[in-house]
């Protein structure tokens, strides 16, 4: 399964969709860490997931810790219910940077 | 088999691909159990979880393993039973990770543990394996239980 990649106002919006398990896990973090290695910042679109398991999780914390390591920005934008369950669940939602879109993100400078 | 209890039992292989469909058949249980929609997506996250805990680890991602998922009801509760035919696991090794450690992987049993009332593993039938069981206990109107939080 690929997930589209768009280049937007100096990021690169990764545009996860549907249920995101172990099945596809692998497929999301592919994308989201090419993009980031290819030194670019991230902002991934949840705004279509339905459903998200601890191994699509993993695939964010893995941006997450890449971008942090290598000085890129690495956010969410437009996080389902479903997925801000799950990572409320995980109490990763005090550590992802979490925008309601890209606009708003944009507007508040980083 | 208590046919007036069981709700579903469901065999499949230790695929990747086979979860979507076991959610799609939890989903369903959940509807005839009368679960709301914060308890089964509870329920559901939480048989996810199980199982793919087996597929990676009691598995070691080996496509062919046998994977058995039961629910039943019980006075006040919804009993969920996850049988595999890998080695026996270390119990005491099945454990959450730090939340603030954060790295990738380690969230499956956290997930479990707080989306389930009861966890833990249970004395396998004969044929060896592993027999994980699950309790969702029924709640009283107006009681939250919502993944949502």
């Amino acid at each position: 399964m690929t997930f589209p990649v768009e280049d937007r106002q100096g990021f690169s919006v990764v545009m996860l969709s549907g249920e995101i398990d172990l099945n596809n896990s692998p497929d999301a973090r592919k994308v989201i860490l090419n993009s980031l290695k290819k030194m670019k910042h991230v902002m991934v679109d949840l705004s279509n997931v339905d459903y998200i398991d601890s191994s699509g999780v993993a695939s964010l914390v893995e941006g997450f810790q890449y971008a942090r390591s290598n000085e890129l920005e690495f956010g969410l934008i437009g996080v389902s219910e479903a997925a801000m369950s799950v990572l409320r669940l995980a109490r990763l939602d005090q550590v992802f940077r979490i925008y309601g879109s890209l606009d708003e993100r944009l507007a508040n400078g980083g | 088999m208590d046919c007036s209890s069981q709700l579903v039992t469901v065999g499949f292989c230790s695929r990747a691909s086979n979860l979507r469909l076991l959610r799609s058949v939890m989903r369903d249980a959940a509807g005839l159990a009368g679960l709301d929609a914060g308890q089964t997506d509870a329920m559901v996250l939480a048989v996810n979880e199980a199982c793919m805990n087996i597929i990676q680890h009691a598995y070691g991602m080996d496509p062919d393993g046998r994977i058995d998922v039961s629910l039943w009801q019980e006075p006040g509760a919804l009993v969920i039973r996850i049988r595999d035919y890998a080695p026996p696991v270390d119990a005491g090794q099945v454990r959450s990770r730090d939340l603030d450690d954060i790295r990738p992987g380690g969230l499956g049993v956290h997930l479990i543990n707080s989306l389930m009332d009861e966890c833990g593993f249970v004395e396998p039938p004969s044929g060896g394996g592993n027999l994980l069981q699950m309790k969702m206990f029924a709640r009283k109107q107006g009681e939250n239980d919502d993944i949502s939080g």
